[in-house]
């Protein structure tokens, strides 16, 4: 398969007054196109920084990325970041949020608009396309967040823990739908995560990240039965799973 | 769901409990108002005070109506009113753009600080003579005064609205590849409203302190003119009707920016 994302020892350092910092060290990896890629290690490590790398945020001390075999640059469209919270502008309808990314990019035409408004309809938010975001639940809000992020045609998903403000139950069933949304579209997903179960759950590959200077600690491809996240929660291996990234992580 | 016509006991006990309560309070708005003015006016008729001091209420009408009709109120009210709308509208539209400049450089932010630190906490009054000698004794000098009171606070008020912007919408758009213009004008502007009309509404204040000071310290004209004019003269029922003219206007002022207020939300909420 097709190479989409490639670290190769990536490096950053960052200054503060006090101190030089290390954040990552030497960090490669892999992302295939298709694939769903998890990030996952203790907390503090680094995980969110290699986010914000690869969405070329910041830039590494050193090492590259290459991203469709060509170095990552500052505006690369192909990109969409997705947060903690969904982050919809209160001020704007579902609709206007959506073409957000659309704006910003200066590609705001009629085609595009209309593919946003397809997405809408289709994972069902085509009756709140002109309501405000404090008109919709938590998850719906969640999901509008997933369009806007894809209203712009993207290639690559980053999703920056973006089910740990839910509560559970809430939580289960955005996490199948951004799921579901992700495979429909033929989307490439990195998610970086510290819940062991969501991460067993959605991904293909599961990195374990070490403690700061985050490096990789070990490449899991979990393998279970189901084509949702919450039939493979109920599959018989996923005990087994748990168990060893747990392990990997402690 | 229930019909609009078979509203619940329960529902048409609570409105009615809501109604009889709005009801209650103005009534005892009014109320305290008459008592106020009533008790005064008795105070003065049957001399237990002394209204030659304290004025009274009908002294007061009596006045309002004799400034009207032979000293001109309305000019009065005229230079007054353009002072403080001038004065406002400088200092509120100065000061957003000062504040924009701050957000916008953070090292300007740095540097101008101190300055706005010290410009904060000096008594603006205590430039009274320099502001005389630079602006002599017109309206200009007024609406300068109504300015200086004014612009920090618009400054410092809008300044902190803009930095409150939520930190990661700032890196959401970031990583969309906005630049900081189209973070300015997509986020930051909008997110800020609810601030700006705070500081409209603090502005309004701010400028009547502004022009009325001014006019304490130097003027031929205005109600501040006829306040100070009242009180050498020993004329308290002018001092106190031009206070109540002026109270009138400044909250007539205010309500005009509350209109203002209901009428962005509804915009805005189309």
């Amino acid at each position: 398969m097709n190479k989409l994302l490639e670290l190769r020892n990536v490096t950053l350092k960052y200054q503060t007054p006090n101190d030089e910092i290390t954040a990552i060290e030497n960090l490669s990896f892999n992302c295939n196109d298709g694939d769903f890629v998890s990030l996952i290690g203790p907390s503090g490590c680094g995980k969110t920084t290699v986010l914000s790398l690869l969405a070329g945020l910041i830039t590494p001390s050193s090492g590259s990325i290459l991203f469709d075999g060509e170095r990552l640059s500052k505006s690369n469209d192909n990109l969409g970041y997705m947060l903690q919270k969904d982050h919809l502008f209160p001020w704007r309808t579902i609709e206007k949020n959506v073409f957000l990314p659309l704006e910003i990019k200066k590609i705001n035409t009629q085609e595009n608009r209309e593919y946003a408004i397809s997405l809408l309809e289709k994972y069902g938010l085509k009756e709140f396309k002109k309501r405000y975001p404090d008109q919709l639940s938590g998850g719906m809000r969640q999901r509008a967040a997933l369009i806007r992020t894809l209203s712009s045609k993207p290639k690559l998903l980053l999703l920056d823990e973006p089910f740990s403000a839910l509560d559970y139950q809430t939580r289960l069933s955005v996490c199948d739908d951004v799921y579901r949304i992700i495979k429909a579209e033929r989307k490439t997903a990195v998610l970086v995560t510290h819940d062991i179960s969501e991460a067993i759950s959605m991904s293909d590959k599961i990195i374990v990240l070490t403690n700061r200077p985050a490096q990789v600690k070990s490449i899991l491809y979990p393998k279970l039965v189901g084509d949702s996240p919450l039939s493979r929660r109920e599959s018989k291996e996923f005990g087994t799973w748990f168990e060893k990234v747990w392990k990997e992580l402690h | 769901m229930k019909n609009k016509n078979q509203l619940s006991r329960d529902r048409i006990l609570y409105l009615r409990k809501i109604k009889r309560d709005n009801v209650l309070v103005w009534t005892m708005r009014f109320a305290l108002l008459i008592i106020i003015v009533g008790v005064w006016e008795v105070l003065a008729t049957f001399n237990i005070i002394d209204s030659f001091i304290s004025s009274s209420p009908s002294r007061i009408a009596k006045t309002i109506k004799e400034l009207f009709v032979e000293n001109n109120l309305l000019k009065h009210i005229g230079v007054t009113m353009y002072e403080t709308v001038v004065g406002f509208l400088i200092a509120v539209i100065l000061g957003y753009f000062i504040a924009l400049l701050l957000w916008w450089s953070e090292r300007i932010r740095r540097i101008l600080e101190p300055y706005i630190v010290v410009l904060n906490s000096l008594p603006k009054i205590a430039l009274g003579p320099i502001i005389i000698v630079w602006f002599g004794s017109g309206s200009k000098a007024i609406i300068f005064m109504a300015v200086l009171i004014g612009i920090i606070v618009a400054i410092m008020t809008m300044l902190n609205g803009f930095l409150s912007t939520d930190k990661n919408k700032i890196l959401l758009l970031k990583s969309m590849g906005a630049n900081k213009i189209q973070i300015l004008i997509k986020l930051v502007i909008p997110g800020s409203l609810p601030t700006l009309i705070s500081m409209l509404k603090i502005s309004v204040g701010m400028a009547w302190v502004g022009s009325i000071m001014g006019e304490y310290l130097v003027s031929r004209a205005g109600l501040g003119y006829l306040i100070v004019y009242g009180g050498q003269v020993f004329k308290l029922d002018l001092v106190m009707a031009s206070t109540v003219v002026l109270c009138v206007l400044a909250t007539f002022m205010y309500a005009m920016v509350a209109l203002l207020e209901r009428f962005i939300i509804k915009f805005k909420m189309k």
